[in-house]
């Protein structure tokens, strides 16, 4: 507070407004534990791919026509007629896939080192809406390029609700706003895409990360660096975030791009997977194409919806492998928070769920021909036993002894 | 943890082994994306023969010829035939209502079949024709059967009559398998029809994304400069956490 009275041009607007406070509390002086590993650039990398597709979202938008006439060949019009439009379209396509992956693999850190747990509650279920309006964004996004798979894949997900007792067919037309898919359900999407999702999930990141810079980070170790403070005060395992974390980051970021730019240079469609090849002819409400499926980060909720005979049910069971996320820190009553210091179960557990989460994710995407219909059953009981496994593990669960202090390596 | 990990892994195995594959075998197209002279005999192919019917709506003339290498003057003396600028897309002047009433059917666009469909199946079904006296167009095709599209290609390629033999798997099922045979040969020898349609495929693949070519250059140069920036932010990153212990 020394710094009170600074003069010159920054002094004058931390008079009026908190730049110098807010630039100290969240990266000069926010104290980082100094043992984060390759699991946690994933958060900052998050971070990056929403700015890379908002900013190449806008400059789509200055061509792309929501029109159910016109939005195919719009799409075609900007990889073909604008000036790098391709390279831009590209990024989004390529960045909506990443987006998945980044984050997938964000949540899957936070199920290793137990960061969901006390006192980071809070971050966690910002953390699992932000997901949740991750794949509304998604969703309504891939109708917008108006393909076969946009028209189908939509017309299949809104039919879902259909399967509600009661209100569900209005339902469907309401948010429909149609009988079928139409430009009224394109124009609709296109508003939702651009603008009220992006708009709420800029809200809930700003959220994440103060209750995060709040609470402090957890870390590999599973201890909290505040516990054990040096004599100016800051925690004796932590370093500022800004310069270390942010210099780390760049390289984290530069390997990041690396790996991005090769999908958007060299194999956008990334074989079928980021771009189907169903979508490249035009939306066609009289022709239903063969295999109808969702992109692959639907695909492992998609395969447990059908694993389920009942359609209701299987509604029931793919939101319910949503929402118990959305619990994994009342689920979980182990004090242990990092894997390294947990007994073997939870170990088996984890890779049990992680395991049963890809294969869910290759079946999603297959046709559904009985015998991988009975797979997906094994996997989808064995996704959901893991929230189970979590309720009784600490009874008999022997963990090992957590250290006070921040392992190095 | 990793070693753990493994045997749960390894229920995957019979997962990815049910990846059955199904259909028709699709020969392989093999197509050389930077031979021009292809390109360009495939490009002389499509305006003859494909786009009386099919448009290619969302591909430009000018660009085409700029990227094969052809002049205005030869595009709009050579491969237009219905006048027009040389900037004009690609269209037909065929009646949505009319192409109904011959083929049963709007040709589809052909702008980007080519990523719709893949290479391999447009390389195979346009060389899989065979004659068929129950069909209005008197052909019918392996890859895409009762399509509504008669033989454009035949006067090059001749007539292809099915030969129906039946195989025993090894568990004693019974498949039949249609192989065509070259009952009337046509202008071109099997092999050369076979290069005409490689060329023609190739074309096809080109007009689907015209700056593919553009694109993998720039990505080269683009991931060379990734990996000198990786370097210097490695080394910036060491000096920084020199003092972090």
């Amino acid at each position: 507070m020394a710094e009170k009275w600074k003069t010159g041009l920054l002094g004058w607007i931390d008079a009026r407004f908190p730049l110098s406070k807010m630039w100290n509390e969240h990266l000069a002086e926010y104290y980082a534990p100094k043992n984060f590993n390759f699991w946690y650039y994933f958060g900052s990398l998050a971070l990056l791919v929403l700015v890379m597709q908002i900013i190449t979202g806008i400059w789509l938008t200055m061509n792309y026509k929501p029109d159910a006439l016109l939005a195919f060949n719009s799409v075609e019009y900007i990889m073909r007629d604008v000036n790098w439009g391709w390279l831009i379209r590209y990024m989004h396509s390529t960045g909506a896939s990443f987006f998945f992956i980044v984050v997938y693999l964000h949540m899957f850190r936070a199920l290793l080192y137990g960061s969901y747990k006390k006192p980071r509650e809070l971050i966690w279920i910002f953390g699992m809406i932000i997901y949740v309006c991750l794949m509304a964004e998604a969703f309504m996004g891939y109708l917008l390029p108006w393909g076969q798979m946009s028209y189908w894949g939509a017309q299949v997900i809104i039919s879902l609700f259909g399967a509600i007792p009661g209100i569900g067919d209005s339902l469907a037309l309401w948010i429909r706003g149609d009988y079928v898919i139409s430009d009224v359900t394109l124009n609709r999407f296109f508003a939702f895409h651009v603008i009220a999702v992006p708009i709420i999930l800029l809200a809930l990141v700003v959220m994440h990360i103060l209750a995060l810079h709040e609470v402090g980070s957890n870390n590999p170790d599973g201890v909290e660096i505040k516990k054990v403070k040096g004599p100016d005060g800051h925690p004796v395992d932590g370093i500022p975030f800004h310069p270390y974390y942010t210099v780390k980051d760049i390289v984290g970021v530069i390997v990041f791009l690396i790996f991005f730019c090769i999908v958007v240079f060299f194999m956008p469609e990334m074989g079928g997977y980021f771009l189907e090849h169903d979508n490249f002819v035009p939306a066609d409400p009289l022709k239903t194409p063969l295999h109808i499926k969702p992109l692959w980060y639907f695909t492992p909720f998609y395969a447990i919806l059908r694993a389920v005979p009942d359609k209701l049910l299987g509604v029931i069971a793919m939101g319910a492998a949503i929402v118990l996320l959305f619990f994994l820190p009342w689920l979980d009553r182990s004090p242990v928070k990092s894997i390294r210091y947990r007994g073997i179960a939870y170990k088996a557990a984890l890779g049990m769920f992680i395991v049963s989460f890809l294969a869910l994710g290759y079946l999603g995407g297959e046709p559904a021909t009985p015998v991988l219909t009975n797979f997906a059953r094994l996997f989808s009981i064995l996704y959901f036993a893991f929230f189970a496994v979590l309720l009784i593990l600490p009874m008999f669960e022997k963990t090992k002894p957590v250290p006070d202090r921040v392992t190095s390596k | 943890m990793k070693k753990r990990l493994l045997p749960l892994l390894l229920i995957l195995v019979p997962v990815l082994a049910l990846a059955a594959e199904d259909g028709v075998h699709l020969d392989k197209a093999n197509i050389d994306p930077d031979n021009q002279q292809s390109l360009q005999r495939g490009a002389r192919l499509f305006v003859n023969y494909c786009l009386s019917c099919h448009a290619a709506a969302l591909m430009r003339y000018e660009r085409m010829g700029q990227d094969l290498g052809i002049s205005e003057l030869q595009v709009a003396e050579n491969l237009m035939f219905t006048g027009g600028k040389v900037g004009d897309l690609m269209t037909v002047a065929t009646d949505p209502e009319d192409a109904v009433e011959w083929f049963g059917t709007v040709p589809p666009d052909l702008s980007v079949i080519a990523r719709a469909r893949g290479v391999d199946w447009l390389y195979t079904y346009l060389r899989s024709f065979y004659l068929d006296p129950s069909r209005v167009t008197g052909v019918n095709n392996l890859v895409f059967p009762d399509v509504g599209m008669p033989d454009v290609l035949w006067e090059l390629q001749g007539w292809q009559k099915p030969v129906i033999t039946t195989v025993k798997d090894a568990d004693g099922t019974e498949h039949k398998v249609i192989d065509l045979e070259l009952v009337k040969p046509g202008l071109m020898s099997p092999k050369e029809f076979d290069r005409a349609v490689r060329d023609l495929v190739n074309f096809l693949d080109y007009m689907a994304e015209p700056g593919k070519h553009d694109r993998q250059a720039l990505g080269v140069k683009v991931i060379l400069f990734l990996l000198v920036f990786l370097v210097v932010a490695y080394l910036l990153k060491k000096e920084f956490w020199k003092d972090v212990h």
